[in-house]
């Protein structure tokens, strides 16, 4: 229910409306409930409303924490990497 | 995908599930760390997260998931409210198949005649309602925080337009009433096995609330919280952050999903829900029983939109099937496979219960990722 999808603001297409594109799909959403939308802006999408702006740099902050996070894969792990 | 791959790599949750061990394998303590939201259970057991962690580290599944959580009674009243002459029912695909009583669904009052559609968005319900002026269009509203805003604008849209033939039936619930309730029922202090350490707090229920109403939870029950995205890397990242905090002596509330969560949520979502929307003195949740100023309700200035007083629709509490573990489930206090009905008579095909319908409800997560676990470890 509360599943939500990060989308990229494609065009702004009237008041409270935007174009977005999930991997090639594009779909009509409303914006209202964002303040300032703008063209290439990602947004969390849930139910046909943006609920939040993707904040990039945290985003960045985020993934730094993750590369900096230490530790080698475990061995029963490591030899079992997905498929290509 | 931007945003979404990056936290779907294999090599940086190894580095992660090594780390959690590398934290958690020696410290000689167990950890109960319950994902309040159905979103997290689902992803947990999509993504195989509880076979990447240590034996000592536990997930408790939680109660957030709506469609779980909402009794028999009010799904009743959906049904009865379908059925009368001349309406429409605008619903989310995830309630068609909840079981009501005596057998009853969405689904099966559709196949007897009741007007029943499948709606994407509170919007397109309320464009149901402008194409048919002749009808009522009650929109079935349901869900946590991150559902409710869509619905309050929805009403103020449809109050804009002037439409007369639009309500809503609300079902909008409150996940901070819902964790306070688990964290005082009797049945979680007496049973030592369904003790919680720390909670996995929701994603996107956070986006709209903030991290501030945890804040609480930290100080008052002394349980760290880590706010959590959905994909597999923030699940792994936030059950690090827990078992660090649980080794340190620390209850903070951390934020895992700074990318979207801050202190304060969004405050034009909040506000909205706060012109439309006012606490419901007392519901009725599926597993957690009454709790006070858990929901919510229409303020009297929409009181023309809300389908409960507009149609006069009582509710009547009904018992469900009484083998179905659901509500000691919803609890954290059982597990799926302890539910007799499990697999057996209760599968996502014939659901018996609520946590089997909802792809989010921890029985189908079981059912579909893994009931052949057990089997083979």
């Amino acid at each position: 229910m509360c599943h939500a999808l990060p989308v990229k603001i494609i065009a702004l297409t009237g008041p409270d409306a935007a174009k977005v594109s999930l991997g090639g799909i594009v779909k009509e959403i409303s914006v209202a409930l964002i303040d300032d939308p703008k063209v290439g802006d990602y947004v969390v999408l849930h139910v046909g409303y943006a609920l939040a702006k993707i904040d990039e740099a945290e985003a960045e902050r985020t993934l730094a924490l993750l590369a900096a996070e230490g530790g080698e894969a475990l061995p029963e792990f490591a030899a079992a990497e997905a498929p290509p | 995908m931007k945003h979404l791959d990056e936290y779907r790599d294999a090599e940086t949750a190894h580095r992660l599930a090594a780390a959690i061990h590398s934290e958690a394998a020696n410290s000689g303590r167990r950890y109960r760390l319950m994902e309040f939201c159905g979103g997290h259970t689902h992803a947990i057991f999509r993504y195989g997260i509880e076979d990447l962690l240590p034996a000592n580290i536990e997930m408790v599944h939680g109660p957030g998931c709506p469609v779980c959580v909402l009794p028999t009674g009010r799904l009743d009243m959906a049904i009865r409210l379908a059925q009368r002459d001349g309406v429409i029912l605008a619903s989310y695909a995830d309630m068609l198949r909840v079981p009501g009583s005596k057998g009853q669904s969405l689904m099966k009052a559709r196949a007897g005649g009741a007007d029943i559609r499948m709606v994407y968005s509170t919007l397109d319900a309320v464009k149901l309602a402008e194409a048919n002026p002749q009808r009522e269009v009650i929109f079935f509203a349901i869900g946590f925080e991150t559902t409710t805003p869509p619905t309050a604008l929805a009403i103020e849209t449809a109050a804009k337009k002037g439409l007369t033939n639009f309500s809503v039936f609300c079902n909008h619930v409150l996940t901070p009433s819902a964790i306070a309730a688990i964290l005082e029922a009797p049945a979680v202090r007496e049973l030592s096995t369904v003790e919680i350490d720390g909670f996995l707090g929701p994603a996107h229920v956070s986006v709209v609330i903030g991290s501030q109403p945890y804040e609480f939870f930290a100080e008052e029950y002394r349980k760290p919280v880590a706010i959590s995205g959905f994909e597999p890397i923030d699940i792994l990242q936030s059950i690090l952050m827990l078992v660090r905090q649980l080794n340190e002596g620390r209850a903070e509330v951390e934020n895992q999903y700074i990318r979207a969560v801050t202190r304060d949520g969004n405050v034009r979502a909040k506000q909205a829900v706060s012109r439309v929307f006012e606490l419901r003195r007392d519901f009725e949740w599926r597993g957690l029983g009454h709790i006070p100023y858990s929901a919510l309700r229409l303020k009297d200035e929409f009181a023309t939109f809300d389908a409960e007083r507009r149609f006069d629709e009582p509710y009547i509490p009904t018992e469900g099937i009484k083998a179905c573990e659901c509500p000691a489930i919803l609890r954290g206090a059982k597990k799926p496979t302890d539910c007799r009905l499990f697999g057996r008579a209760c599968t996502p095909e014939t659901p018996l219960g609520s946590c089997m319908v909802s792809s989010e409800g921890a029985c189908a997560a079981y059912y579909t990722y893994g009931r052949m676990r057990e089997a083979a470890q």
